[in-house]
């Protein structure tokens, strides 16, 4: 039996992946178990210079979901790679670099950076919904999807996932595009762009007015679209969103996703990614299925 | 001038524990005193740091509270009913079990304290749902060897709560009411003046409503007195991983968004961007 996945030329022990954003850049949960249990990491999003992020209240909740309007807050592609890369490199994980730009140029630049520093994948972000030149201008058309994509694939010399938004009318073209234009991988999805209101002081909760949704409410929307892309392409995907359970991780994988990311989840259970490595296990022998591999794509359609 | 931690660091072993419900107390209207019996999450608790307690499964996100006191096996911590989360917590009865990750955070730098100053005079200024913390906190410096001035913010007098446990250890206990119902009329700020100006304390801790906290950090930069705040902040992961608990601050002269669960959620009141 096996757990392991060849992904874009990389091999995961095993399909779990800490989404990014979620996770930081590992040392919090380390405190609750190896890292090296885990197939991947994808770290914190980096932008070329430090950045902040947003005021608070960066957070609201929903039923079975939560608002984020985190802003993109991280110390910067250089101290990413001096302070936070050895430590990740002390385990026996997939370390994939998360990154977002202002203008193609700067997602370029990161990219020859983190590939030069050795992380083993560049994710590209252009999706992110908090912050007004955080990628997502980028991540809404299938043409600068490619553009984004070619310039990245120029200068990384590791494998490249796009990670597309779902706040678009047509996954397939954008999947397309990406696919076209050289990326690796895709992965899916990001948050779905979202707002609550305090109705005593008729305020948005989030400082920022709109945030990201995720969490269980977002799962039912990314099995579609992990679906949806996965018809579109031929290149692996790596599907998130509001993935908790074992359960949930089969659903994504019957999909069509080869990798999937666990998140949210976290918040809730640090553990939730290390107790579906371990049901994954007891999942293939139980169903006599000799590698999970073999399930991505293997849903039956009505 | 800061108190170090320096001599007294432990790491503390943080992990999700399943705590058996020993007593619940309804101490005002909408607030509740829940008492816990697990000791590994006990053992890990000092005062200032918090528990991120998991409020039935159809909720996402923990509720992180404050510690209010711990007694050998035994952790308790008070709440008030603010949403669905805590309402659902509220009607847990003895016997039940919480699932609680903790304890969290940085607390309040006391101990180091004796070190310091074995029989250190602090002020402890509290407003509301922020006064629990602070008797974890003031009980641990008297038990030092320190001593303790308390000064408790309420409302009004329907809101006043937890006096008693202050009376049995501190020197001297300074209740406030906003309407002037019970103690002083006023905030909890006009008495802190007046001791601060007497002088001869080596430190205030403050927890509670913001524009407090601001006032009590104002007053004490005024008076030359060290500050510690408490700060609270909507979470998400409540280890310092989701970035969500931003806090603006400028510490050694570098500005940053420090995260209040993690570099929290006691700070130096100095280090805040207020």
């Amino acid at each position: 039996m096996s757990l392991s996945v060849d992904f874009a030329g990389i091999t995961f022990k095993n399909p779990i992946v800490a989404a990014s954003g979620t996770f930081g850049f590992g040392r919090e949960y380390a405190e609750f178990y190896d890292l090296s249990k885990l197939g991947g990491i994808c770290v914190k999003g980096l932008t070329l210079e430090p950045r902040l992020g947003n005021d608070p209240p960066r957070i609201a909740q929903s039923p079975m979901g939560i608002l984020n309007s985190v802003g993109l807050q991280n110390p910067g592609v250089d101290a990413f790679i001096q302070n936070e890369l050895p430590f990740l490199r002390e385990y026996h994980t997939v370390v994939i670099a998360n990154i977002s730009g202002n203008t193609i140029g700067e997602y370029a630049s990161m990219a020859q950076k983190l590939s030069e520093a050795g992380v083993d994948i560049i994710e590209v972000n252009v999706s992110c919904p908090n912050v007004k030149d955080g990628g997502i201008a980028f991540g809404t058309s299938p043409d600068s999807v490619a553009s984004v994509t070619e310039a990245v694939v120029r200068k990384a010399t590791v494998p490249v996932i796009l990670k597309l938004s779902p706040n678009v009318t047509d996954i397939a073209n954008i999947a397309k595009a990406a696919e076209s234009a050289g990326a690796d991988a895709l992965s899916l999805i990001n948050t779905l762009i979202g707002m609550r209101i305090d109705t005593k002081t008729r305020k948005p909760i989030l400082k920022n007015n709109i945030g990201g949704l995720s969490g269980p409410a977002v799962f039912p929307i990314a099995v579609r679209m992990v679906w949806q892309a996965a018809a579109a392409v031929k290149i692996p995907i790596l599907g998130m969103g509001g993935v908790v359970t074992l359960n949930d991780t089969i659903e994504m994988m019957l999909a069509g996703a080869s990798l999937v990311g666990v998140g949210t989840a976290c918040f809730d259970d640090p553990y939730a990614p290390v107790k579906i490595i371990d049901g994954l296990l007891e999942y293939l022998s139980l169903n006599k299925i000799d590698s999970i591999k073999d399930i991505t794509g293997k849903v039956i359609l009505n | 001038m800061k108190i170090n931690i320096s001599y007294y660091i432990i790491t503390f072993m943080t992990d999700v524990h399943i705590c058996k419900i020993e007593s619940k107390i309804k101490l005002i209207d909408d607030v509740y005193l829940i008492t816990v019996d697990n000791e590994n999450l006990a053992e890990n608790a000092r005062p200032g740091r918090f528990l991120h307690i998991k409020c039935g499964s159809e909720r996402l996100l923990r509720r992180p509270i404050s510690i209010f006191n711990t007694e050998n096996s035994k952790t308790s911590f008070v709440f008030d009913i603010r949403g669905d989360g805590t309402r659902w917590l509220s009607e847990r009865i003895p016997g039940e079990s919480l699932d609680i990750l903790g304890s969290l955070g940085n607390g309040f730098d006391i101990c180091g304290l004796n070190k310091l100053n074995r029989d250190a005079k602090v002020i402890v200024v509290g407003g509301g749902l922020g006064i629990p913390p602070l008797f974890y906190a003031a009980n641990d410096i008297v038990s030092r060897g320190g001593r303790v001035t308390s000064i408790l913010g309420f409302r009004d007098k329907k809101k006043v709560m937890l006096e008693h446990f202050f009376a049995k250890i501190c020197d001297e206990v300074t209740i406030t009411t906003e309407d002037g119902s019970l103690g002083i009329l006023g905030l909890a700020t006009k008495p802190l003046e007046r001791l601060l100006i007497n002088g001869g304390f080596d430190t205030v801790l403050s927890c509670g409503p913001l524009p407090m906290l601001k006032s009590v950090a104002a007053l004490c930069a005024e008076h030359n007195t060290p500050c510690l705040v408490s700060l609270e902040e909507r979470m998400a992961c409540g280890v310092g991983a989701c970035l969500v608990c931003a806090c603006a601050t400028k510490i050694d002269g570098i500005q940053d968004m420090s995260r209040v669960c993690a570099d929290g959620p006691v700070f130096h009141a100095s280090d805040i961007i207020w």
